[in-house]
Order: structure tokens, then C-alpha cells, then sequence
């Protein structure tokens, strides 16, 4: 495996900007194959070296959805999740799905950065925004998931996931739904406690309790709420289920692709492949390569393989 | 200064003076005064001791037996008092993190349960602070301090303190003027309006005391202040979460002057009596001299005078050298 000088990646991607056009496939063959901690690097180095800042550059210089995977991609994980949960409370762009996939499938130390990024850049806590944007029964839900700082551990109380399993099952039949109860539980155990809650549901009740929250399936909160238990437990199948709608939709959601593949390229791209060739019978590559084109195509193909050697 | 014979050989050597000192050198609500029994009780010899506890009523019953038997409950509150100095002392030296983890723990586990204490923790440290206090609460007790509160609350304050212990708020100095406009007439119409009672469940009110930065807290509450002539957490008087919330985040040297006042009055619950170490210790490196200025103006004494009266021995010596400290930073 070569090693890339970072000057040398400054000066090349400098290069690429030069002149009438942009090199679109050097910016591709360069950033697509650095880690987060290397382009963290380069933007240093690039800003030291021609005071500019190269998503600055970036953005000038590239556009539509090419632009997006590319800058996206650049930032840090931290301000990416950050601009990714700030754009999903603007009104336009509001998205609960996407908050509660930020919050929930990133650990406790990654959501902790993203807030402190937020912070940073937008000079007010994202528990604000949210909450200030959210309304009823989301926000019931969501400012809770965006706030708590979730114990990590392995430990289960087997005693605690038998009688809160009883109470999921009781105020889902309930129809309580947004029951503060559930919430809490939602919102404030552990993964591993989740999982083990969950487990014991299914055994005592028959049924995976993403089925019971599937009794109307025009309900906005059922759906939210239900995308809550997909990425607290099974990450890589919500991705997989978010890729496969996003190619499947007609004309492609470049924007749920893009943002998944951006965020997930370095931690678990690989599983999410394994998982869309199991469910789809084709690679992830292949279905990427029949809907998207050129330099898009390009980029995402790139970072879709960023963790083989 | 008279001497007595009570048995051959055995004289009286101590003064009336020097029992009624130490009498008093066991029976200050904070601390003991170690000098004082050191010095006397070196002195004494067993007739001394037996006058001592014959003239002192409240320390000592008189039994059946003919023997002047300690009050167990003033030999157990005895205990507490030596122990005054140990725990500021420990509180001292302790992680801050770790320390407010403990007292976390310890608000919701005494009964009655200390909700103003979680909301001192939750409210006057820093937003870094106080996740430090997470992170150790979690290493201490295999659970999120979330989980806990969620579960040992309930009722109307449970969405609050939830709320109040997950928050990681913003702490610059950024504000926006429209928006705490705007929130300020929130508030005053949730407090004027006939479903007073209901408040503390008004999304709007939770939302704005648990999701907006400190400082445009008190923007607010300068606002409030300006538009309605009135403080806000006086209107909140009746609510005493609200109340102290209000107080914690916009103005916390008014809190902590208030419960040092409790704590050195004439008769404090044993939970009252620990903010005078609490404060002390956890504010002389923070905002000490503020809190010694409120309190000045307030009760119209100087803390280390207050303090100086109302405790004994190496525990007064310690607060007081640490308010010093505090209010030479």
C-alpha cells in the first residue's frame, strides 16, 4: 500500500481545481481513498498552505449531487453529523427519520462530538433546535433521543427486560404509543438492555414488536417510533432498507444514498453490503452502478469499496 | 475558682468556665471544636468528668443505676458532627466528577427524596461538568444517570428532571433576540393563565427551561423582568422545582446564598446542614465571591461571620479559609 504524503495530495487536489475545468477523477482517486483522520489532514495542510479552506474550494468549484458526496465526505464525522441533523430541523428539510438515525445509531462518544460540533458551528445546542422544530408527539420522542448519553455496557437485568418487556406490550395494545413509558424505555436503556427487552418480547408475546407498531401503516409516529427499534438494534438492516428504497424510489434519492454511504464508508459499510446482497440478490455495487451516473457514480462506487484493500 | 474533696486524693481542677467551654465543644449543630476538648479533657481528672456529665443535662440522663448514661441520640448526632470536617474534607479532594456522581445517586436514593439537590447538580455546572458526572456515574453504577432519574421519578416532575439530567446545553454567549422575545411572552402567559396547576407539563415552559442556553436564560429573565416588573422564579414560587430550575441556571449565587442561610440556622435538617460543606467546597474555585456578596446583601451579615458563628473546631477553620479563598480569586 503506498503512503500519501499529504503535501503531495494538497498539491495534486490544488491541481485539480486549476484551470477552466475541474479533474473530477483526481479529486475522486485522491479523497475517496483517505481516512477521515488523513483528509482531516489535508485540509489543515491546505488551508496553511494556500489559505484557503478546501471545502470552500469544494463547493466552488463542484456542483449538485457530486458536490454533496464529495464535501460530505470531507468533513470530519463529527461536523458531518452535525450538518446532516441541522439540516433535518430546517423546515424545508426536516427529516425525524433522519435525527433518529443519527441518535441512534452512533455510539454515545460519536453523538457526544457531533453535539459539540454542533455547537461550534451553529452556536446552539441541537436539543434547541429540535425541540424548538419538533412538535407533540416527535418531539415527546426525539429531544429525549438526541440528548441522553447512553450507558455502553453489556450488562443485562434479565428481571428489568421481563417486566419491561410486559410494559411495551401492554401500552402497545394498548394503542399508548407515546406513552411515556415507552419513551423512557426507548430512550434511555442501553443497547444491550434493548436487546435483551426486545428478545423477551418476542418470546413471551410471539411477535417482533416492529410487527405490533405495524397496525397502521399511514402512522407517521409508528413509523418513527419503529425506526427507533430498527437502529437501536439492527443498524445494518435499517441501512440496508434505507439503500434499497432510496434505489428503488423512481429517479433514486441521491440524498438518503449519499448520506448513507458518507457515514457509514468507514464504520460498517461492509455488513451493510453483505445485508443488501442477501436481501436484493445483487451487490450494492451493482445497483449503484444501474442508477447513478458518472462522477456521482464514480465517488460512491469508490467509497463503497473505501474499507477493502 | 473553688476545689472540692470528693474522695481522698481526688480534686476538682476544672473550672465551671471550662465545662460550660466544654459543653459547647460538643454541641454545635456543625463540627466540634478539637482544641477546646483537647486541652480540657487532657485536663480533667475523674471527679472533673463525673461534675461535667452530673451538669450537663442534655449531653447526659441520669440512669437508675446511679451513672450519668450518655443521650444515645446526642452520642449519635456526636458522630455526625466529627464527622463534619471528614467529609469536607473528601469533597475536597475528590474528582468533581466522581463527587457529583455520588450526590447524584444519593438525591434520588434518600427518603424523601432531593429533587432540589439534582437540580443543583443538573443546573449550576457546566454543560462539560456534568457530562464528566455522567461518564463517572456510569463507570460507578453500570447505568446512565437518564435511566436512573426515569425510573426513580415519577409524576409531573419526572419529564422535567429527565429533561434537566440529559441536556447538554450550549454555553456561549450567542443569543437570539426574536426568539427570547417570543419566549418570554410564553412564559408569562403559561404562569397567568388559570391552569396554573398544569405548568409544569407545559411543553412549551419544560422546553424552554431544559433546552435553552444559560445565557439566554437569564436574557430572559431580564426580559421578564423588564416587561412584567416581576422575577421570574418569584412567580414561579408556588412550583419549587420551577423555582429553584430558575434560580440554578439564571442566577445560582441567589440558590446556593439560600441554602447556606438554611443550613446555619437555629434548627436544620440533617439534609439541610450538608449544603454548608457542599457549597462551600464545590463553589470556593467557582463563584464564591458572588455568592458571599448575595449573601452579604441578603441576609445582611458577612458569610464568614455567619459561618464563624455557627461552627466549631477545624471544620469552621476549613470553610472559612476556603470562602477566603474563593473570594480572593
Amino acid at each position: 500500500m503506498a503512503t500519501h504524503s499529504v503535501t503531495e495530495d494538497c498539491e495534486q487536489l490544488r491541481k485539480a481545481f486549476a484551470g477552466w475545468g475541474t479533474n473530477e477523477g483526481l479529486i475522486i482517486s485522491i479523497l475517496a481513498h483517505r481516512s477521515s483522520a488523513q483528509i482531516k489532514l489535508i485540509r489543515e495542510t491546505y488551508a496553511k498552505t494556500y489559505g484557503e479552506d478546501l471545502l470552500k474550494d469544494l463547493d466552488k468549484e463542484l456542483s449538485s449531487d457530486f458536490e454533496r458526496v464529495v464535501v460530505l465526505w470531507a468533513l470530519d464525522p463529527a461536523e458531518r453529523d452535525a450538518f446532516l441533523a441541522n439540516e433535518a430541523t430546517k423546515r424545508w428539510t426536516s427529516s425525524n427519520q433522519v435525527l433518529v438515525e443519527i441518535t441512534c445509531t452512533r455510539t454515545s462518544q460519536q453523538l457526544l462530538l457531533a453535539k459539540q460540533a454542533y455547537h461550534a458551528r451553529f452556536k446552539r445546542s441541537l436539543e434547541e433546535d429540535v425541540a424548538s422544530h419538533a412538535t407533540g408527539d416527535f418531539s415527546k420522542l426525539l429531544i429525549p433521543l438526541v440528548s441522553i448519553y447512553r450507558y455502553e455496557g453489556d450488562e443485562v437485568n434479565m428481571t428489568l427486560a421481563k417486566s419491561e418487556a410486559k410494559i411495551l406490550h401492554e401500552k402497545i395494545s394498548e394503542k399508548a404509543y407515546n406513552h411515556e413509558d415507552v419513551i423512557r424505555i426507548l430512550s434511555t436503556r442501553s443497547k444491550a438492555q434493548i436487546n435483551a427487552t426486545l428478545n423477551r418480547y418476542k418470546n413471551e408475546f410471539g411477535n417482533d414488536i416492529n410487527k405490533d407498531l405495524k397496525t397502521d401503516p399511514k402512522d407517521e409516529f409508528l413509523a418513527i417510533l419503529r425506526a427507533t427499534v430498527k437502529c437501536l438494534t439492527r443498524p445494518e438492516k435499517y441501512f440496508e432498507k434505507v439503500l434499497r428504497l432510496a434505489i428503488n424510489k423512481r429517479g433514486t434519492d441521491e440524498g438518503a444514498l449519499t448520506r448513507v454511504v458518507t457515514t457509514r464508508a468507514e464504520i460498517d459499510m461492509k455488513i451493510i453490503k453483505e445485508e443488501y446482497h442477501k436481501r436484493n440478490s445483487v451487490t450494492l455495487d451493482h445497483a449503484i452502478g444501474k442508477d447513478t451516473t458518472g462522477d456521482y457514480e464514480k465517488m460512491l462506487l469508490a467509497l463503497i469499496g473505501h474499507g477493502d484493500a | 475558682m473553688g476545689k472540692k474533696l470528693k474522695k481522698e486524693g481526688e480534686k476538682i481542677t476544672t473550672s465551671p468556665e471550662e465545662c460550660e467551654a466544654l459543653r459547647k465543644a460538643f454541641s454545635g449543630p456543625h463540627g466540634v471544636e478539637e482544641k477546646s476538648m483537647l486541652e480540657i479533657l487532657v485536663k480533667c481528672n475523674p471527679a472533673d468528668l463525673t461534675t461535667f456529665r452530673k451538669n450537663s443535662p442534655y449531653i447526659f440522663l441520669d440512669d437508675e443505676y446511679c451513672f450519668e448514661k450518655w443521650d444515645p441520640f446526642h452520642m449519635k448526632s456526636l458522630e455526625i458532627k466529627f464527622l463534619h470536617f471528614q467529609r469536607a474534607v473528601i469533597q475536597r479532594t475528590m474528582h468533581p466528577w466522581e463527587r457529583d456522581a455520588l450526590l447524584v445517586r444519593k438525591s434520588l436514593e434518600e427518603k424523601p427524596p432531593l429533587y432540589n439537590l439534582l437540580i443543583e447538580l443538573a443546573c449550576t455546572r457546566t454543560s462539560d461538568e456534568f457530562l464528566g458526572a455522567r461518564k463517572a456515574f456510569q463507570c460507578l453504577y453500570s447505568e446512565s444517570v437518564e435511566e436512573f432519574v426515569a425510573v426513580k421519578v415519577q409524576g409531573f416532575q419526572r419529564r422535567l428532571l429527565v429533561a434537566l439530567v440529559s441536556t447538554y446545553r450550549y454555553e456561549g454567549m450567542q443569543i437570539d433576540e426574536a426568539a427570547i422575545k417570543l419566549e418570554c411572552q410564553k412564559l408569562a402567559r403559561a404562569i397567568k393563565t388559570d391552569h396554573r396547576n398544569e405548568i409544569e407539563n407545559d411543553d412549551e415552559v419544560l422546553r424552554i427551561l431544559t433546552t435553552r442556553s444559560k445565557h439566554h436564560l437569564k436574557t430572559i429573565h431580564k426580559c421578564y423582568k423588564e416587561d412584567y416588573d416581576s422575577n421570574l422564579e418569584e412567580d414561579l414560587d408556588d412550583i419549587q422545582i420551577l423555582r429553584d430550575t430558575v434560580n440554578c441556571l439564571c442566577a445560582p449565587p441567589i440558590y446556593f446564598s439560600k441554602i447556606l442561610d438554611t443550613a446555619m440556622s437555629i434548627c436544620p435538617a440533617e439534609q439541610e446542614m450538608e449544603a454548608l460543606t457542599r457549597v462551600i467546597v464545590t463553589r470556593t474555585d467557582v463563584d464564591m465571591k458572588d455568592i458571599a456578596a448575595e449573601f452579604d446583601r441578603k441576609y445582611g451579615a458577612p458569610l464568614i461571620e455567619r459561618i464563624e458563628a455557627a461552627a466549631l473546631g477545624n471544620y469552621r477553620d476549613f470553610l472559612v479559609a476556603l470562602v477566603k479563598r474563593g473570594m480572593a480569586n
